[in-house]
């Protein structure tokens, strides 16, 4: 584990330096450590795929001599000191349903072309996978997903589109996952999930959260059409 | 952030606190951040304002508003902000705050996905905007400025000298070390603190894009994304460095080669395209004793003026 500053208003613990199950597993039992520790002073934390930056406001650190920032990483070295036997609250399961072609997936049929298969098993590849919230970041509810099956991992576009619709489910190089709102993006476009990623009005404004499973599941164009939160 | 939603807020956060307190608002009661080049605002009612940050030329149907300082403005009476002269951004501050919703706790306006602010968009002609109720000491305060024909009352008074720089356009902002500094090549750190960058034309509230000699690394290195901070300087493929402003994304994958002392964040805010701007080193702990000590120096000018016009009088 390594600690060091991220500008004068940041703590950035770093927990491994590769994407992989185990390395996730640290960053969230450091994330559920911070929380639980109630550190006064500290504002926002932010996971990634293999590190925590703890956001704080250098004048509510706790303690006099040395600067803020070397007592919030003593007093986070306390509370990280050994992470080895966490214990995480399970992960919910969410599952995404995907109308998948056609167009809302302009790019399926290139993709399966580029990979010697059908459209339909592209679909049953991308599916029935369960895939695991890695991070959120890049924009609300964006959320890096790790786990796309290897024979359909497709590199990007060479002309990204400006307007990619939200809710649009794709794949680009080894990584899948869905734009919550209009954005451009290089991504392959493969499917159109009728569920909102990211809503304001929602008790819970991001659907996906670092540390869930995440499963697609393919609908018909009428369910689709006819989807009701 | 947690949730992928940035940080937001105004660009230039000194002069947008300094506009509240010349007004007897909360610091985070809501502004309004015009960039470049201002609005006319028509006054349904007598308002306490004030303008701070950059000037762009505020008047009050024909009377000079000067930037910093406070103004009464009778009910139906104009404020006309032109052109930036110095600096970028001037932050109007009303007494009461702007009426705008709380959205996950903050009364900003988050463009790119539409929330907060007056329906997640910026302001246009015609739009009539609420302010919330003023504080007893705004209310001294504008009780000190009224003016038996009417006429605007503007302040003499106005924050503490170090509390409004002069904005440069060619200012040397202080930059602490990146997580990737030491993997700048030696030409490269000597080229990013002793040669002067340009603000592109492609800047925005998300980040500065600077122009220059490019810099690079020593070697590549594949990095993982990863939380940035407002005020961190990333290094694009490209080799034109991108200093995070406002609305950054709240995880990067570039390279980050420095960080902007947060009291220095202003001087950025403040430049516009064709500005340049020069870097020198700061520590970390050097950084945040400035930091205190202008959290010192605001507390400091706040006490002073409730000490003045809390007690009701002039």
């Amino acid at each position: 584990m390594h600690l060091a500053p991220l500008g004068d208003h940041a703590v950035l613990v770093t927990l491994g330096d590769s994407i992989g199950e185990a390395t996730h597993r640290r960053v969230q039992a450091a994330v559920a450590r911070i929380d639980h520790a109630r550190i006064r002073g500290v504002v926002d934390l932010v996971p990634a795929f293999a590190s925590v930056a703890v956001h704080y406001d250098p004048r509510a650190v706790e303690g006099d001599g040395g600067s803020p920032y070397a007592r919030l990483r003593d007093r986070l070295r306390r509370e990280l000191s050994d992470l080895t036997n966490e214990e995480l609250p399970p992960a919910r399961v969410v599952e995404i349903p995907v109308c998948y072609g056609d167009e809302l997936g302009p790019d399926l049929d290139e993709v399966a072309t580029m990979h010697e298969m059908s459209a339909a098993d592209v679909i049953r590849l991308h599916s029935d996978a369960l895939y695991l919230v890695y991070m959120v970041g890049f924009m609300p509810g964006f959320a890096y997903l790790g786990g796309l099956p290897e024979l359909i991992a497709t590199p990007r576009r060479s002309s990204p589109r400006s307007a990619v619709p939200a809710g649009t489910v794709g794949i680009g190089g080894s990584q899948t996952g869905v734009y919550p709102l209009v954005s451009p993006g290089g991504w392959n476009l493969i499917g159109r999930t009728p569920r909102k990623m990211f809503d304001i009005g929602r008790d819970e404004a991001t659907l996906l959260a670092t540390g869930d499973r995440v499963r697609f599941r393919p609908i018909t164009r009428a369910e689709f059409d006819d989807w009701r939160e | 952030m947690r949730q992928g939603i940035p940080g937001g807020g105004a660009m230039d956060r000194r002069a947008c606190r300094v506009a509240n307190l010349l007004v007897g608002n909360d610091e985070r009661a809501a502004v309004l951040e015009a960039a470049l080049i201002g609005p006319s605002i028509e006054f349904h009612a007598t308002t306490l304002i004030a303008v701070a940050g950059g000037d762009l030329e505020a008047s009050i149907d024909g009377t000079r508003l000067p930037v910093w300082h406070a103004a009464l403005v009778p009910a139906g009476a104009t404020l006309r902000l032109g052109a930036a002269t110095t600096g970028c951004r001037a932050y109007v501050a009303f007494a009461g705050g702007i009426d705008v919703p709380c959205v996950f706790e903050s009364r900003s306006t988050y463009l790119r996905a539409a929330f907060g602010g007056v329906d997640g968009r910026a302001i246009r002609a015609g739009d009539v905007v609420g302010l919330g109720e003023p504080s007893s000491m705004s209310r001294h305060i504008a009780a000190s400025l009224a003016r038996e024909n009417g006429a605007v009352g503007i302040a003499h008074w106005s924050a503490g000298a170090t509390l409004r720089p002069a904005y440069s356009v060619e200012p040397t902002v202080r930059l602490l070390d990146g997580t990737h500094t030491s993997l700048l090549s030696e030409p490269s750190r000597q080229r990013l603190f002793t040669e002067r960058f340009r603000i592109s034309a492609s800047s925005d509230r998300m980040g500065y894009r600077l122009e220059g000699t490019p810099l690079s690394l020593e070697r590549p290195i594949e990095l993982l994304s990863e939380a940035v901070a407002f005020g961190t300087m990333q290094l694009p493929p490209g080799g034109a460095p991108i200093v995070l402003m406002a609305d950054r994304q709240t995880t990067g994958g570039y390279p980050r080669i420095g960080e902007v002392a947060s009291v220095d964040l202003p001087l950025i805010a403040q430049l516009k395209p064709g500005d340049f701007v020069r870097f020198e080193p700061i520590s970390l702990d050097d950084a945040q004793a400035l930091y205190l000590a202008q959290e010192a120096e605001l507390a400091q000018a706040r006490a002073g003026l409730e000490w003045r016009f809390s007690r009701g009088t002039t």
